[in-house]
């Protein structure tokens, strides 16, 4: 791993100490957040697969029904008998915060409690297939509708997990062993330092001594 | 209060009109997106939108998954599923996992 450009100076090793300390707390950090996100993302992953499945074979049914009733019926009425609905769906929503990813939740509101009262149109000029095409959108309704909210959660959580895990995977591949490198380096540059520094006084002290046995001599 | 839509060729989304949904049905996928960046702006929070459709706008698709609204969900539209709603929890799943760990 290549170490930092940087002076091997004592002020700077400390500087690299300090910087490593906040590398390895910020990384144990993100990894918990992974952890924990990455938990909640599973649990919510299996919820929106099977609910997908289920809602993905209910519209499917109620598409054939309706397919049906379109060719039983002309254009023009199964567009008259749909015009106006009797229910109207609107919606709100907060934020739910999940390990500070905001995923919305939706709060839907039907005008119309009474689940036989869907139909916006008499009986006389429709076929039946169109009630049963009607009649199990409107049961597959509230799935539908949470799905979306299942399904935006899995969106933005994984978008969440997947920077998580790069910025963990950087601060522990490439920032911390890179800390690591530059501070051995940089002791070891101190340490070479000093020992030359004492060889050097040694040897000074031994020509001195040499030098006052000389001048003794005589 | 915000809104929820459904975009789709005229068959699909006929149906949901009984629900009281707001429907929008739209012939190609070029006039789908540009309903798409109407309603993103627009406050609607959750647009379904056809497989069908959805298969040619894997770009805008791609964006707003970025954005908590609208939420665009596919769901199937006339004819079989094509699968493409399940592959998107599935490459989810890729994405935070690094490997479809939930199988079939």
């Amino acid at each position: 791993m290549a170490r930092l450009a940087v002076n091997p100076t004592r002020m700077e090793l400390t500087r690299l100490k300090i910087r490593l300390r906040t590398a390895m707390r910020g990384h144990k950090l993100l990894k918990d957040k992974r952890d924990e996100l990455m938990k909640q993302f599973l649990e919510i992953v299996r919820h929106n697969r099977a609910l997908r499945l289920k809602v993905e074979d209910a519209l499917i049914k109620a598409n054939q029904s309706f397919t049906v009733a379109s060719a039983a019926m002309s254009p023009e009425f199964l567009e008259e008998a749909l015009l106006y609905p009797k229910q109207s769906v609107s919606l709100d929503f907060e934020y739910k915060n999940i390990m500070s990813v905001s995923v919305p939740m939706y709060e839907f509101k039907t005008s119309n409690e009474d689940p036989s009262e869907i139909f916006p149109y008499g009986f006389a000029t429709t076929s039946g297939e169109l009630d049963d095409a009607v009649l199990s959108l409107s049961q597959i309704l509230p799935d539908l509708l949470q799905l979306a909210q299942v399904e935006k959660s899995v969106q933005l959580l994984s978008r969440e997990i997947e920077k998580t895990r790069r910025r963990v995977n950087a601060l522990e591949y490439v920032m911390i062993p890179q800390l690591e490198e530059t501070i051995r380096y940089i002791v070891m540059k101190l340490d070479e330092n000093e020992r030359g520094n004492l060889s050097r006084l040694m040897k000074v002290k031994d020509m001195m001594v040499q030098e006052a046995r000389k001048s003794n001599a005589y | 209060m915000y809104k929820i839509a459904v975009i789709g060729d005229r068959e699909s989304v006929l149906s949901f009109k009984a629900l009281g949904i707001e429907t929008v049905a739209v012939n190609d996928a070029a006039e789908a997106k540009e309903q798409l960046h109407r309603m993103a702006e627009e406050d609607y929070a959750v647009i379904y939108l056809t497989e069908q459709m959805a298969a040619d706008l894997k770009h805008e698709l791609a964006i707003y998954a970025e954005r908590v609204t609208p939420a665009i969900i596919l769901m199937p539209g006339q004819g079989e599923s094509l699968g493409i709603g399940l592959r998107a929890v599935k490459e989810a799943v890729e994405r935070a996992v690094g490997a479809d760990i939930l199988g079939e």
